[in-house]
């Protein structure tokens, strides 16, 4: 007789030491760095004359701060450059495992992991990112962590935590035609807020979590942090084995069965009591986009942007000077705003899944001559795969650019950015003020929304656009 | 790091929701190896706003922020800390912290007092309309004084308490613990 959670299985597995009154001492089965929240930790350990204790369990890229233009480095600011180098540096010094620019296997960190088969089920998985959550997709119990941490993740391979409370969300039923795991994420946090995960590990569970594939699982979990929640949980499945089978890193021949079936028993007890329960109808979530500067502040791309006025008092001013932002107004659908950028790409949305939804809208159509369209792979063998099947042909012919593997324009610190003013509909995560460059709005939204938003010149509903046409 | 017990200052109060990281520190400031000499880069898109608060004098050399619910939401950069550390701050508080940011927090040294909305709401009134006002914070008792109001408690966590007072850091922590993770290792493979 046991009622235990997903969350508590993975936690109990890896609690090195407790003590009354104190955090408890956390194995990391995966660490993942990269070249922007690294360096000060690896500064912290040459200070203490330490060393990597379990170089092996850790796993290195270069994804941040890199230019996404052809070219590489030499596009680069000399600061870039030298965080950069900072981590080769450090990697090499340290026998860390490095994709860098001239590894086929570089990208960004939550794109990798995963298809290096480095992210398996039951596993603890840290980075210094926050959207870690996303290896939640696999059943891991994932979640970012600041610099200091860092250094102690490198130095013990342990962090000290208390047992965060468990959140479920149910979603039953079936997405529509054009709805997809973005939207339905984005459509949770709207419904919980901002901060209505924190605390929480969210385990995502139902029909509707069930049925999607391990991309959109990974957009869903990646997505829990902009809830403020502090990780993702979804439990491994058929579909969690048949996606990590013949990965590199993954066990293969009866090895891959034993682990198939004890990733497959990874799950929380019937009688499992969870702190907090949420309940989504899938069918009912439309495409969406976000007309704020909080991931929670949106809607259905067709519905009218909320009247401040008519918000719980508590949101109100924040939905004022968020609009005001943006420039929106009130009472109206975000539907036909014009748009001067596209952004497809991220740790969110650049998976091949990401690239051909958004391939299937730009097929035999043109980006609007205003629009400035960017895709961006979230890694090589993303690009790879999406060239092989001509994607990037499609993407060029439309008139968008076609470029290199990076976070690119969702952080805007690696040269790619949007103007002052501009608008973006992003595949991204964040819609912050100045996310995406200094004075820039942002609309987060899908890749089909994205897509269609770019041949139409402004916001628009994907829907039209997935039928049959000439 | 250096332990604290108390600390009175001023207080800015910055009344404001979901303040996140990319407000506190933009992102093009993160291509930096160090963790100085951020305190330029604090709230960096906001400076030019004429009536900032950070540029009122009246609250020069505060060493305690007040802000809105869900501080340091988004991203995990601990140069958030950084800068507001640079900046002077050695206390935040505020009606709830997002995680990471709070771990950061304590991880630097930075205390994030969390305080309920009513209270909260009192405080910035009175900071607002007073800004001489000083607040003394006790560490060690989780009680925060100022003007004629009653003390107000908050609650910290023991742990956190201990590091921050004491001056200890969570890496020397778990160093200690290396005996115990040993075995772990060699149970699990």
């Amino acid at each position: 007789m046991s009622g235990h959670t997903l969350l508590d299985r993975i936690w109990d597995s890896h609690v090195v030491s407790e003590r009354p009154g104190h955090p408890s001492v956390l194995y990391v089965d995966l660490h993942l760095v990269h070249e922007v929240t690294s360096p000060q930790a690896f500064a912290e350990l040459h200070r203490r004359d330490l060393e990597v204790r379990r170089p092996t369990n850790t796993l290195a890229t270069i994804d941040h701060a890199i230019p996404t233009v052809a070219g590489g480095l030499r596009n680069a600011s000399a600061a870039a450059r030298n965080q950069i180098s900072t981590l080769e540096h450090n990697c090499a010094r340290h026998g860390i495992e490095l994709h860098g620019l001239e590894s086929p296997e570089q990208g960004i960190v939550h794109v990798i992991g995963p298809e290096l088969g480095r992210t398996q089920p039951g596993m603890t998985v840290v980075c210094g990112d926050s959207h870690t959550s996303t290896h939640g997709a696999f059943g891991c119990l994932a979640f970012g962590i600041g610099t200091s941490e860092v250094a102690q993740v490198l130095a013990t391979q342990c962090l000290l935590r208390h047992r965060p409370q468990a959140m479920r969300v149910t979603i039953d039923g079936k997405l529509d035609e054009g709805v997809t795991a973005k939207d339905l994420a984005l459509a949770l946090i709207a419904k919980i807020g901002a901060d209505g995960g924190r605390g929480f590990v969210i385990e995502y569970a139902g029909e509707a979590v069930r049925d999607l594939d391990m991309e959109g699982r990974m957009t869903l979990c990646n997505l829990s942090i902009e809830a403020g929640a502090r990780g993702g949980l979804i439990a491994p499945d058929a579909t969690t084995s048949a996606w990590l089978d013949g990965r590199l890193a993954c066990p293969s021949g009866p090895e891959f069965d034993t682990a198939k079936e004890r990733w497959e028993s990874l799950r929380s007890d019937p009688a499992a009591e969870f702190s907090k329960e949420v309940r989504l109808d899938a069918s009912r979530v439309e495409p969406w986009v976000t007309w704020g500067t909080q991931p929670a502040m949106g809607g259905p791309v067709d519905a009218p942007v909320p009247d401040p006025g008519e918000l719980p008092a508590s949101n109100r001013v924040a939905a004022e000077q968020a609009q005001r932002y943006m420039d929106v107004v009130p009472g109206r659908a975000l539907v036909g705003v014009p748009v001067d950028t596209v952004f497809v790409g991220s740790c969110t949305n650049g998976r091949l899944g990401d690239l051909r939804a958004a391939a299937r809208v730009l097929r035999r159509r043109q980006v609007a001559h205003r629009v400035r369209m960017v895709v961006v792979p979230g890694s090589r063998a993303v690009k790879r795969a999406a060239e092989a099947e001509g994607l990037d042909v499609v993407f060029r012919e439309a008139g968008a650019e076609w470029r290199e593997p990076g976070c690119s324009m969702c952080i805007a610190m690696n040269g790619d950015r949007i103007e002052a003013g501009a608008v973006c509909v992003s595949t991204s995560n964040r819609n912050f003020e100045g996310r995406q460059g200094r004075l820039g709005r942002t609309i987060l939204a899908s890749p089909l929304t994205a897509a269609a938003s770019a041949v139409a010149g402004a916001v628009a509903d994907p829907r039209p656009f997935l039928g049959e046409h000439a | 790091m250096k332990g604290w017990t108390r600390i009175k200052s001023r207080c800015v109060p910055l009344d404001r929701h979901d303040v996140d990281t990319d407000q506190i520190i933009p992102a093009r400031f993160l291509l930096t190896t160090d963790r100085e000499g951020l305190a330029s880069a604090l709230f960096a898109d906001w400076r030019d706003e004429a009536g900032l608060v950070l540029h009122d004098p009246r609250y020069a050399g505060a060493r305690v922020l007040v802000a809105g619910r869900n501080f340091g939401c988004g991203s995990s950069r601990e140069h958030a800390v950084w800068a507001l550390q640079s900046f002077g701050f050695r206390a935040i508080v505020a009606p709830s912290f997002a995680d990471i940011f709070r771990a950061n927090a304590h991880a630097c040294g930075l205390l994030p007092v969390t305080m309920d909305e009513t209270a909260h709401a009192t405080l910035v009134r009175a900071v607002t309309d007073h800004p001489k006002t000083e607040v003394d914070i006790d560490l060690e008792r989780g009680e925060i004084w100022y003007a004629d109001v009653e003390p107000i408690s908050f609650d910290v966590d023991p742990f956190a308490r201990d590091l921050l007072t004491s001056g200890r850091d969570a890496l020397q922590y778990l160093l200690n613990e290396t005996g115990a993770i040993s075995e772990w290792e060699a149970r699990h493979g």
